[in-house]
């Protein structure tokens, strides 16, 4: 495959609105069935396809304590045959109009997600509907991708990245938060997991109340409802119960874990913090900060020092996954082993020297300009504007949120930025992973 | 399909294509050069003058590289691989004349400053490692290098590092030099813009450069393979994979569109938008490949990559061995299912879905500007730009006499190239 020169390191950008021709934006119809589940739907006519986006709340911070990873089972499982439709007839179905579904899982919600041709479109929502709400989890399905999870988690052991982040996030959350616990499970939970309770999540978590179905595309809204109220509009389940989220104070002093993994080429190195929630209101403060510290263009401060002027990372990037719950602020890079002390020193200067000074002034008009700027980009395709709707939905933001969105970002000032990073930049808190081929002792 | 198209007269193609979904201008500036291009001894130099040509030019100082189109929103990047380097942004469509004066330096004033090759040089040797961490990454070099002993497709496009440590700037800049040149390159635009009006402006950019003398590359044709090949790496690890290639044809050959049809019944149609078609898995569960090893519980994924390139290159079919299933019992199935194409090859039904899948797959790969302009000049650098617009009619001309030729030519033993990475306990 092509070797990119940039890393993929800007998909924590998540909003922008739709066209600077229309005033209106993009004015998403929004509907509700009388069983509680939301449709948002927006036309467009690019080409002949539709994106069907389905989230529920259901990620894996609603796993069990003790069973960290079922979640992900379920998403691995559910569109493995329904009451009346067997595994190989829903992959028939699919395929057969060249449609791949999609179950992905985060923290907090789970997503059915597929594009198909404008003319199946009523077939392939309703196969979907079938799996959202009969999903059979049938035994031998249960087995056979029990062995591909197990498979993906001796991967994972295997891979410095995922080591690294899995190990700080444990170190920053603990195993009783949500976010402390791996999100495929461990080995040990993975093996016991049973079709009961895979069956019992789905009961528990899935329900008209907690869909919101983005329909985006070649669509018109009145086609989406009739769709939508045809095949889910029957549906009766209890409300979900909400997520008991479990505080989590801040680390007191800096914690450090070398993972050596002598078979590897490169290190890589997880530094982060916990910092706030999508909701708290210094959030755009917290965003803009984090685009200067290690997003814009080539990976912001830390790209510039660690890749442009050092030459010692073929990545470094930060990211802020702020949600449900405070997440986390985390800076990433990769180095060969003789650089992972001068790497993590680096990030510990350009932290210390962003909390110390806050952004310059054209800093912060850059980044402004540029996360406005880009949302036209952002909501080119439907698969963007459905995630954009999704997110707007999850967080409340309204439907007119991609025309309030500049303003929030504009509204950001240079002291609100450099609190954002002087409450959380403080590498004396920091929690540092680094896992590959290195087996020294950071400081 | 109704792109506008101008020869400059320093040799430089301009393909312009008027799309008014979003306020948007997506360009695109294609070399023909990729790494099929370097001699010995000067692996990777042409991903490594990718790099070097984002640091500065004579009339774009090294300060102001950094966010030259994220002022305008825009995303930049690029790419190089076999036989192609590429350079894009993607913006709002007022910074198309800023687009066009980036993409015109870069093509004939790039500095190559010797402090920065040096800098280059380590960050470059970082993503080699990044990549060496990635077993399957690893067993795909270790594969390509082993089906090709003559032709230059045998090595990564990164490079050999023992190249990467001695290569000098001034190979670096003289490899700049004879490349980036107009009559080498074609550019793209694509977007929210006035045809005639870009037209203009490409010519204002580039009209002035001078064209370069280019001797025609030539590549040794790869011998026929005289029999199977089989390689094995054996390191630390937790996770066997396995890997089965085959000498596949380039895109312009007849038979390329016929084993498009073939992977898709085996592993699901991927599309033919290099960009674009690793971002969407393909629909696979009823192909052969899947059904036959991944249900079964043998591999917990299979992926089959046949992509367009100028010269024949490889028809790869990639698989994870699941924790506990032995390389061997997986490497009898995957060519129990190989051979069984290769006597018998696809039904009726098989074929009329691959079509389907492919037609789709050809939709949602033109969803965003940068995937249409990417199409245009992807397909300029191995062929010509008008072949895009030959691939839809090529598959439906696909018959099952075709698909059942060209797996009884391509599927064969002696055909082959087997990788196997056996991890070990430390």
């Amino acid at each position: 495959m092509p070797s990119d020169h940039q890393p993929n390191t800007r998909s924590a950008i998540a909003a922008s609105p739709a066209t600077g021709r229309n005033e209106r934006g993009l004015s998403p119809a929004r509907h509700v069935l009388p069983n509680g589940l939301t449709i948002l739907a927006k036309e467009t006519r690019t080409t002949p396809a539709i994106t069907i986006h389905a989230g529920f709340h259901a990620g894996t911070a609603y796993d069990p304590q003790d069973c960290a990873g079922l979640a992900h089972f379920v998403s691995k499982t559910i569109d493995r045959g329904t009451e009346s439709r067997t595994a190989d007839q829903i992959a028939e179905e699919l395929d057969s109009r060249g449609v791949s579904l999609t179950v992905a899982v985060n923290r907090h919600a789970m997503w059915l997600v597929c594009t198909c041709l404008s003319e199946d479109f009523e077939r392939i929502l309703a196969l979907v509907g079938d799996i959202a709400i009969r999903p059979a989890f049938p035994e031998s399905e249960v087995e056979t991708r029990r062995g591909e999870i197990i498979t993906l988690l001796r991967q994972d052991q295997d891979n410095p990245a995922t080591v690294a982040m899995e190990t700080m996030m444990r170190g920053l959350y603990g195993n009783d938060h949500a976010y402390g616990r791996p999100v495929r499970g461990t080995l040990e939970t993975v093996e016991r997991m049973t079709a009961g309770d895979l069956r019992r999540f789905h009961r528990a978590r899935f329900a008209p109340q907690a869909l919101s179905l983005a329909l985006v595309g070649d669509v018109g809204a009145d086609r989406a409802v009739a769709a939508t109220a045809s095949v889910f509009g029957e549906w009766q389940a209890d409300a979900p119960a909400g997520m008991n989220v479990v505080h989590v104070e801040p680390a007191r002093a800096r914690r450090s874990t070398v993972l050596p993994m002598m078979n590897k080429a490169q290190a890589d190195v997880a530094y982060g913090f916990v910092a706030i929630r999508r909701g708290d209101p210094r959030y755009y403060a917290y965003w803009v900060m984090n685009n200067i510290l290690g997003q814009y263009a080539l990976g912001g401060r830390l790209g510039d020092s660690i890749r442009e002027r050092q030459g010692m990372a073929y990545y470094t990037f930060s990211s802020l996954d702020a949600s449900v719950a405070p997440g986390p602020l985390v800076v990433r890079a990769g180095v060969g082993p003789a650089n992972v002390e001068r790497a993590v020193s680096s990030i510990d200067v350009e932290l210390s020297r962003f909390a110390a000074d806050g952004p310059t002034d054209r800093e912060l008009a850059e980044s402004k300009q540029y996360l406005i700027g880009s949302m036209p980009r952002t909501l080119e395709t439907n698969a963007g504007i459905a995630t954009f709707l999704q997110t707007a939905e999850l967080f409340g933001l309204g439907l007119d949120y991609d025309l309030r969105l500049p303003a929030l970002l504009g509204d950001v000032s240079r002291d609100q930025v450099h609190e954002a990073a002087r409450a959380t930049l403080d590498p004396s808190r920091a929690t540092v992973v680094v896992a590959g081929p290195y087996s020294g002792s950071l400081q | 399909m109704d792109v506008r198209e101008e020869l400059l007269d320093n040799g430089l193609r301009v393909l312009i294509q008027e799309v008014h979904t979003a306020p948007l201008a997506s360009v695109w500036c294609w070399y023909r050069v990729g790494s099929k291009d370097e001699r010995p001894g000067l692996t990777g130099v042409s991903h490594w003058v990718e790099h070097m040509n984002f640091k500065g030019t004579t009339n774009i100082p090294r300060e102001k590289v950094k966010g030259i189109i994220e002022q305008y929103g825009g995303y930049w990047n690029g790419y190089t691989w076999i036989d192609q380097t590429t350079y894009t942004e993607t913006a709002t469509h007022d910074a198309l004349d800023h687009m066009l004066f980036i993409e015109a330096e870069r093509m004939a004033n790039c500095l190559y400053d010797p402090s920065d090759v040096e800098s280059e040089r380590t960050v470059i040797i970082s993503e080699l490692q990044g990549g060496e961490n990635d077993p399957e990454q690893l067993l795909d070099q270790e594969l390509t290098a082993a089906a090709f002993h003559a032709h230059p497709y045998r090595h990564p496009t990164i490079g050999w590092l023992g190249d990467l440590q001695t290569m000098t700037r001034d190979d670096l800049y003289g490899y700049y030099r004879q490349h980036y040149v107009p009559n080498n390159a074609t550019l793209v635009i694509v977007g929210a813009v006035d045809a005639d009006d870009a037209m203009r402006s490409a010519v204002k950019q580039f009209g002035t450069i001078p064209s370069g003398a280019l001797s025609k590359s030539r590549y040794t044709p790869e011998p026929p393979q005289l029999g199977e090949r089989r390689l094995t790496i054996a390191k630390e690890g937790t996770t066997s994979y396995l890997k089965v290639a085959y000498h596949a044809p380039a895109a312009t050959d007849p038979d390329f569109f016929a084993l498009l049809v073939l992977d898709s019944v085996l592993t699901g149609a991927k599309g033919l938008n290099l960009w674009a078609s690793f971002r969407t898995p393909p629909p696979q569960r009823s192909a052969r490949l899947y059904q036959a090893v991944v249900n079964s519980g043998l591999a917990s994924a299979v992926s089959g990559g046949i992509v367009p390139t100028q010269d024949p290159f490889l028809y790869t079919v990639s698989l994870t061995a699941t924790a506990g299933t032995a390389l061997d019992s997986l490497e009898h199935r995957v060519l129990q299912v190989m051979d069984t194409v290769r006597t018998g090859g696809v039904t009726p039904q098989e074929l009329a879905k691959a079509k389907t899948q492919l037609r789709a797959r050809l939709v949602f790969e033109q969803d965003s500007i940068s995937n249409i302009a990417h199409q245009l000049g992807f397909f300029e650098t191995i062929a010509n730009w008008r072949f895009f617009s030959s691939i839809s009619p090529s598959i439906d001309a696909v018959t099952l006499e075709d698909v059942a030729r060209v797996a009884a030519a391509r599927f064969t033993a002696a055909n082959r190239i087997i990788g196997r990475f056996e991890p070990h306990a430390e």
